[in-house]
């Protein structure tokens, strides 16, 4: 290496650590992040507590074959329409079942949705935790972290969640769904957080069915626990353990 | 086939590369218009403009967990309070034109706006009650 | 004779190298394609659908994966039980594990609803959920695997080769693990819920893994112009005929548990009898290409000359035999519809009861089949870079003592 070179070499360097440094220096002096605080919620503002816990509590002998004012009320509520897709891509939060049993020929009927488990396996088996368990028993998809793997589809016993295969815009403010994230019955989170009811219990009472009943079993003085401490009911796939917080009555 | 700076002697690509260096930076300043926005509702927002306009995004990021996870609710935490306040009266939307709140500055940026692929931009949309009557 | 000097060259690129390339490049660039049009569109125009939500990708994703496991089994065979024979083919075997392991990885996450979250899927982990123990154990795998590779390439690290290995050895026991775990786990559905899924997966892996690396062996020496030897074609030939056979036996195991118990007739009988195609994909691919046909042609005394082209048709048997296995387990398990009401027939809009239905798109098949394309890149292109093949491949260069017990 010549004298000229190596001094050529030096000069380069020097020229481009300089203008670094000036970079480096020009971010570093523009004002830093600072943790606001500003707009966080306020101490004491309401939360969901685990004291209580939503259930729900449905009487097939009042369900009438045929009917399907719960369905439509949730696909209301939830703007969930039929999309563009083949019938079997479009989202269905709850569903009727017809049901006949074998050997007897006795027919029933029932609405089926997230059965909000106490000990969820769509929550152990999500992988990044999107799929979770809200403090007072409503079990959410976190559609912020879902990545849209599906295993909880594969997961659930009761074949509750539902895959959006194409873009939505008719959503309903209050209830966020985009394509590509994986959705179950969200027991209507956004009213019950506002002390009513969900949409598809409003809708059977008002439809005078009465067959629907939502409450919070923790409490020994609501109608619901009532009902399930006196009256017979039982949970679908009681075997798994999963505990869930719907029960029916008359199967 | 040898390429063409290899013909160039070494102190002159030395000095085309700090040219070329110094050239970008007032290129990519006076590239793009700043965005125009239209304020809606003036007045004041959570916080001082200058403040959310750097930190809104980790204020919306810590804000939705406690709405979803925690259920944690209220004007100051609320998403949809933004939208309503800052959606444009014409369009009655935050997306649309580069007039419009967020579409404005995230287009200027080039920074994808992740959040209205689920969440609903526009205002006015009649909340659904239960059954259809 | 331990340390015989064995040079490694890398493959002159002569032939049809660069036709194959832009071959492999142009399923590369339709893989691609499709993936932009599922982005985009949202899979509604994929076959897939919230009764079958796992279909083609994953049934060649789990495939390739599957395989990429068992692909190291030459080198594990090499470097962990010493059989020095099988040394100068590690190197491949390492490669050819990573490059299936590449394929089939970016098969599964570009099928994801939100692919352009991977860096919340590497940020956030539910550990109790061995999808994210298995991210945790396939980035492993290319960090493991790939310093095993780079210790045995490069010489002054080759004292390290046996511990990599060992590591390695052990690491894709636990992937593979994982990866049959995925269904094992799942207690709602009649069709897995099994302990016996994770040793089946790991006894395919080895199946797989040993036929693709037989496959890739003969095209590589092939595109080389370098002859194969016999002998160690002959002994990785009886290792794939043990893993077929015990493969095989692990499903009759699984099967005959199955329909000893009453609740799962059903299935089985959906399975073995009359799923349509399900069962036809069961028999016809899985047995009868996958099982039988290959012991058949590997255990079969023949004319001597035709032993390399009998091998070659075993192993694109079990090729076939193994994504027809991944097709019954994925898409049979799910075809088959929960039983929510034991004893009662059930009806809704929400396809309950009914056997669900699977048929496959082409852009879902396109980017299956871009895994395979990437995993064929991957070695065709370290093939010519790197020093992975020995300069000779013939019983005299592999396997010295042998060729002088036939000579003499």
């Amino acid at each position: 290496m010549s004298e000229s070179e190596q001094s050529g070499r030096r000069a380069f360097l020097g020229a481009t650590a300089a203008a670094a440094a000036a970079g480096l220096g020009f971010v570093a002096l523009a004002p830093g992040m600072q943790l606001i605080k500003f707009a966080e919620a306020k101490a004491g503002m309401a939360g969901a507590s685990s004291k209580v816990r939503w259930g729900m509590l449905i009487d097939t002998t009042r369900c009438a074959t045929g009917c399907t004012d719960c369905v439509t009320a949730c696909a209301t509520e939830n703007a969930i329409d039929p999309g563009s897709g083949r019938p079997g891509q479009s989202s269905q939060w709850i569903r009727k079942i017809e049901l006949k049993e074998q050997s007897t020929g006795r027919e029933i009927s029932l609405p089926m949705m997230c059965q909000h488990c106490a000990d969820p396996p769509c929550v152990d088996v999500c992988p990044t935790g999107a799929s979770f368990k809200r403090a007072d028993g409503i079990v959410l998809v976190d559609r912020h972290t879902c990545i849209g793997c599906r295993y909880c589809m594969m997961a659930c016993p009761y074949k509750a969640r539902s895959f959006v295969h194409e873009t939505l815009t008719q959503q309903n403010p209050e209830v966020p769904r985009g394509k590509g994230c994986v959705e179950s019955c969200t027991l209507c989170v956004q009213r019950v957080d506002k002390g009513q009811e969900p949409a598809c219990v409003e809708a059977c009472s008002k439809g005078d069915h009465t067959a629907m009943l939502f409450g919070d079993l923790n409490n020994p003085t609501s109608e619901i626990a009532r009902r399930i401490a006196t009256t017979a009911s039982s949970q679908v796939r009681a075997d798994l353990r999963l505990d869930p917080g719907v029960r029916y009555q008359g199967i | 086939m040898k390429p063409l700076l290899a013909t160039l002697p070494a102190r002159a690509k030395q000095y085309l590369f700090i040219a070329l260096l110094c050239l970008a930076a007032p290129v990519s300043i006076a590239g793009v218009p700043k965005p125009v926005l239209t304020i809606e509702n003036p007045g004041e927002c959570v916080a001082p403009p200058e403040v959310i306009r750097r930190t809104h995004m980790d204020l919306l990021q810590h804000q939705r967990d406690k709405t979803l996870r925690e259920g944690q609710r209220g004007a100051r935490i609320s998403l949809n309070a933004c939208i309503n306040c800052h959606a444009s009266k014409s369009t009655g939307s935050v997306l649309g034109s580069n007039e419009n709140f967020c579409q404005g500055c995230h287009a200027y940026v080039a920074v994808k706006l992740d959040c209205f692929e689920c969440h609903q931009p526009r205002t006015g949309i009649a909340k659904a009650t239960g059954v259809k009557p | 004779m331990a340390n015989r000097a064995i040079t490694f060259r890398e493959i002159e690129g002569k032939g049809g190298f660069y036709a194959l390339l832009a071959g492999c490049g142009v399923f590369l660039l339709l893989g691609a394609y499709a993936y932009f049009q599922m982005e985009h569109h949202g899979h509604v125009i994929t076959g897939m659908d919230n009764q079958i939500v796992w279909g083609m990708p994953h049934v060649i994703a789990l495939f390739l994966i599957v395989a990429a496991s068992g692909a190291l089994n030459v080198a594990s065979i090499a470097s962990v039980f010493g059989k020095s024979i099988y040394k100068p083919l590690a190197p491949l075997s390492a490669l050819l594990a990573l490059a299936l392991m590449a394929g089939g990885l970016t098969v599964l996450m570009l099928d994801l609803g939100r692919s352009d979250r991977m860096i919340i899927a590497a940020t956030h982990f539910n550990f109790k959920s061995v999808f994210a123990l298995n991210v945790f154990l396939y980035t492993g795998f290319f960090a493991i695997v790939g310093a095993y590779l780079w210790f045995m390439m490069e010489r002054r690290m080759n004292r390290w080769t046996t511990a990599a290995g060992v590591a390695a050895f052990i690491w894709r026991l636990t992937l593979t693990t994982g990866t049959g775990s995925v269904f094992g786990f799942l207690v709602a559905r009649e069709a897995y819920q099994s302990a016996v899924l994770a040793p089946l997966f790991i006894v395919l892996s080895f199946a797989y893994g040993t036929a693709l690396f037989l496959l890739t062996l003969a095209a590589a020496s092939a595109l080389g112009r370098l002859s194969l030897g016999a002998a160690v074609v002959q002994r990785l030939k009886n290792l794939l005929a043990t893993f077929v056979a015990g493969a095989l036996y692990l499903v009759v195991v699984f099967h005959l548990t199955n329909i000893y118990f009453t609740r799962n007739h059903g299935v089985e009988q959906f399975i073995l009898l009359d799923g349509g195609i399900i069962t036809g994909v069961f028999w016809v691919g899985q047995i009868l290409i996958g099982s039988l046909l290959p012991l058949l042609l590997l255990l079969l005394p023949g004319r001597p000359e035709a032993a390399l082209s009998r091998i070659l048709t075993a192993c694109v048997a079990v090729v076939i035999g193994g994504l027809a296995q991944m097709y019954v387990t994925i898409i049979g398990g799910q075809a088959w519809p929960l039983d929510l009401f034991p004893g009662y027939a059930a009806r809704s809009s929400f396809f309950d009861g009914e056997i669900h239905a699977y048929a496959p798109s082409l852009v879902e098949t396109l980017l299956g089949l871009g895994g395979f394309a990437i995993a064929a890149v991957i070695v065709i292109i370290a093939l010519k870079v790197l020093r992975l093949l020995p300069e000779k491949l013939d019983d005299a260069t592999l396997d010295p003592q042998q060729a002088k017990c036939t000579a003499s």
